[in-house]
């Protein structure tokens, strides 16, 4: 399991934008690299990342190799009400990560 | 009696290799060239015509690590439920590949504005392209001096 860090505020008034920050440590290797031996390293990014709020999708993202290492996104969403929000990351291997958020709307 | 190399027969073949050096040292490494950055965002786009504005793209002018460069892009634009901002998308000149990333915000995002962190193989010229809900295309475009670019030690 890759370390995340997720900063979403936890209490906000209905309606407010809130500001989601993401960061999950991932090597991102984007495969244009060549290892000691002068072969390719294989590929292996985090290629989507998504958020849903209380089961419904609010964000989305493709991600390609210009995408640092353990990749940093922030986005916005409206706090409806008060729920979950569940970001979740896939890379290449197949290994999909899920992290849960609280937020309470006042 | 015949001289075999006069001074100015010696200068003009030091001129012809030098010239050779030249056109030695603008080879460049394999990279993305800005015609698939076009084909890129032709792809992304269609047909449809892109319009300048309502997209802020935010990028420093000068990098000293291409490693990691923050972009933030900002559309101004609001975000009803039958009209908003649909995709923010961002292409590059010079990396390897042309595609950055693609945002998929939604009426819930509540505004259009993204942030991450990229690599830069070089400096360049970068590109968002936000799509509305009504199927316009907007642009932004930055140009970046990379100082270390990303991929320099492999």
């Amino acid at each position: 399991m890759a370390r995340t860090l997720i900063n979403v505020p936890p209490t906000a008034k209905r309606g407010e934008v809130v500001e989601i920050k993401t960061l999950i440590s991932h090597p991102m290797e984007t495969g244009f690299r060549t290892g000691p031996d002068g072969a390719l390293i294989p590929r292996d990014i985090i290629h989507r990342f998504t958020c849903t709020y209380n089961g419904e999708e609010v964000f989305s993202a493709d991600l390609f190799p210009a995408i640092t290492a353990n990749p940093f996104i922030t986005f916005t969403t409206v706090a409806t009400e008060s729920g979950e929000l569940a970001l979740s990351w896939t890379d290449d291997k197949g290994q999909t990560q899920t992290e849960t958020a609280k937020i309470t709307v006042e | 009696m015949t001289i075999l190399a006069t001074r100015r027969d010696i200068l003009r073949t030091g001129a012809a290799t030098g010239a050779a050096f030249a056109t030695l040292l603008l080879v460049r490494p394999v990279m993305a060239k800005p015609e698939e950055m076009e084909a890129a965002i032709r792809a992304f786009t269609g047909s449809a015509p892109v319009a300048k504005g309502k997209v802020e793209l935010v990028l420093p002018a000068l990098v000293e690590n291409g490693n990691s460069v923050p972009l933030a892009v900002n559309v101004a634009h609001w975000m009803e439920p039958n009209d908003y901002v649909k995709t923010i998308a961002v292409f590059n000149e010079k990396n390897p590949q042309p595609n950055v990333a693609t945002f998929h915000l939604t009426p819930r995002s509540g505004r259009a504005s993204v942030s991450t962190r990229i690599r830069l193989g070089d400096s360049q010229k970068i590109t968002a392209i936000a799509q509305l809900s009504d199927g316009s295309f907007w642009v932004d475009e930055a140009e970046v001096i990379v100082t270390l670019p990303a991929c320099a030690e492999s």
